[in-house]
């Protein structure tokens, strides 16, 4: 079954339960979202759409820019979502790399994308919408353009699994955001694990709090529309907010929450938690980035009825591994849990440096195979390439750049990325493991380290910092003295920065290309 | 005159290895090695600081965590080689 064909079934089962919902009250159902989806299908086949192409995604987060991927699907191309608050020019860099045969987007975001791509005989056509919100701005539009310029019928388009379902652009290491090409099969052979694991049902409301060209919105997206479940969108604004996130998640009455550690973090700590009811939540599950045991140990606490999940996995195999924290994280825990098993559509193996399978309890550099892999990254065959390990039996596995070790129980435990690997003064550091060194100082709220070369010293460690309390931070001494207590010498901190937060990008993670920037 | 040989010193650590830290935090016996504050790089860069300043000559048995772990130590050391 191809993605939007999920929508489809669904659509056919449970015609008027609502499919989606806005923060801000706006709902569509499943029948009404079909066929919204199915108008602009209509309307990017008239304008030349063809299985096999691609359809750029310009919105803010909306029951129009679901509808905008579900028809964009159904006219047989790969949609690719750009992010509507990332610079224009960047935008527009990635809508001309992957040549976009059609770009849906809001009249506001219109003049500075037109002016970005330059020539006009260079420029696709734009599908303009007055705004995004409800699924009014699109329905307005098709129905205004119908009546100027009458679009037929286009038959959903018929694909093969191995054709491309969508584009999702991840910042690369050149500076250049690189497009990771995923099938219909990459995304269907996750979305059935995640049945198989989380057992979705009709009555069941998934938040969606991750931005559409990031790759956790695929669970968002089509798990729950799969099940015949209810998605409820949450805007960037209150997103980022943990007050408003707190009260919303209650009154919503969210039952599965998804998004990165960093705003469960700030919901445990400034959410207003206990003054809530989260009967309905049984599952939260989060990825992206290291969940430290102090934020999670909190939230825990506040919430304690529902299972907790780690899913770990880079967006060139979306999931890849997971592991369910277990109900009672002890007082004495200090290191972050497993990122567990790797999940049954997929195998996994540890290799060395030069690609040999390292013995178990060895650490090593994590590779995946199987049906969730990106076939590669749109027009870079080298980079591509450099991805992948070919075994000896022509297996492909992708290089997830993560060093792994196997425990005793057969769960991977995340050691760092290879390219946090620092040598200071011949001693191998892990950045991440300053970090959670850090992360054990109470008065820590947020701890980033980075590594900068210097002709004198050669690697000098810098550890950017915010406080729970900003009157009251740690003097450098102080966190000196911490830092030798539960690390090695080598890998205490050079430098310390104080911030009242840490920058974060567009997809909440910490933003480490910044914190090298600033000089402080 | 132990004053004398404690404020360059202090100065110097300051300035090299706490960049940024309020001077009233450094006391004659916070620890310097024992406290993450020094390491062994650092430790060889304040010795040959004093041996400079102070015109002294340090053994190597001496740059070590019992003569050089808080001002008072260090200051101590000098005095007694001066």
């Amino acid at each position: 079954m191809l993605i939007h064909e999920l929508l489809d079934r669904s659509a056919q089962t449970h015609p008027q339960r609502i499919a989606v919902e806005e923060d801000e009250g706006g709902a569509i159902t499943y029948e009404n979202l079909a066929a919204l989806s199915n108008q602009l299908r209509d309307r990017l086949y008239h304008l030349g759409v063809r299985p096999g192409d691609r359809v750029g995604i310009y919105l803010r987060k909306s029951i129009d820019a679901v509808a905008a991927i579900f028809g964009v699907l159904k006219a047989g191309a790969a949609y690719v979502p750009v992010d509507p608050g990332a610079p224009a020019a960047r935008n527009a860099y990635i809508l001309k790399d992957c040549s976009v045969k059609v770009v849906v987007l809001e009249k506001g975001f219109e003049d500075r994308l037109r002016n970005e791509f330059g020539r006009a005989d260079e420029t696709p056509p734009f599908l303009p919408l007055e705004g995004a919100g409800s699924g009014l701005p699109l329905r307005q539009t098709l129905d205004r353009l119908q009546e100027q310029d009458q679009a037929p019928v286009a038959e959903t388009a018929i694909l093969s699994l191995d054709d491309l379902a969508y584009i999702l652009y991840t910042s690369g290491s050149t500076g250049k955001p690189k497009g990771v090409m995923l099938s219909h099969r990459n995304a269907v052979s996750f979305i059935d694990w995640c049945s198989e694991v989380f057992e979705p049902h009709e009555n069941d409301r998934f938040s969606s709090h991750a931005p559409f060209h990031f790759d956790l919105s695929i669970l968002d997206l089509f798990v729950p529309l799969k099940h015949g479940a209810t998605l409820v969108l949450i805007g960037s604004e209150v997103g980022k907010d943990p007050v408003r996130l707190g009260a919303l998640i209650s009154e919503k009455r969210i039952t599965s929450w998804y998004s990165t550690p960093s705003i469960l973090s700030l919901l445990a700590q400034y959410g207003k938690l206990p003054e809530h009811n989260y009967s309905a939540l049984r599952t939260v599950l989060f990825a992206g980035e290291v969940f430290p045991i102090k934020h999670l140990r909190g939230l825990k606490t506040l919430l304690s009825t529902p299972r907790y999940f780690n899913l770990y996995g880079p967006t060139e195999t979306n999931v890849c591994t997971y592991y369910e924290i277990p109900d009672h994280i002890e007082d004495e825990r200090v290191q972050p849990y497993p990122i567990g098993k790797v999940c049954s559509h997929l195998q996994g193996i540890v290799v060395d440096e030069r690609g040999q399978e390292v013995p178990i309890g060895q650490e090593g550099e994590l590779c995946i195979n199987g049906s969730g892999v990106m076939q590669g990254y749109w027009n870079l065959p080298e980079r591509t390439a450099q991805g992948f390990l070919i075994d000896t039996s022509g297996l492909r596995w992708y290089k997830t750049g993560d060093i792994v070790v196997q425990d005793a129980d057969g769960n991977y435990v995340y050691v760092g990325r290879r390219d946090r690997m620092v040598k200071k003064r011949g001693y191998r550091v892990e950045l991440g493991e300053i970090e959670a060194g850090l992360y054990r100082h109470p008065a820590i709220k947020e701890a980033a380290v980075v590594a900068l070369s210097d002709d004198e010293n050669g690697v000098r460690v810098k550890a950017f910092l915010s406080c729970k309390d900003a009157e009251n931070r740690p003097s450098l001494i102080e966190l000196k003295r911490f830092c030798a207590e539960n690390l090695p010498i080598y890998m205490v901190p050079d430098l310390f920065a104080f911030r009242e937060f840490l920058p974060k990008t567009s997809t909440d993670k910490i933003d480490y290309q910044k914190l090298k920037e600033l000089n402080d | 005159m132990m004053q004398e040989i404690k404020e360059p010193i202090k100065e110097y650590i300051l300035k090299e290895f706490l960049p940024g830290e309020d001077p009233a935090a450094l006391t004659d016996s916070t620890p310097l090695i024992t406290g993450g504050i020094l390491d062994s790089l650092a430790t060889i860069k304040l010795v040959l600081f004093l041996e400079e300043r102070f015109q002294i000559k340090i053994q190597a048995h001496e740059t070590m965590v019992d003569y050089l772990n808080t001002i008072s130590d260090i200051a101590q050391l000098v005095q007694s080689k001066k």
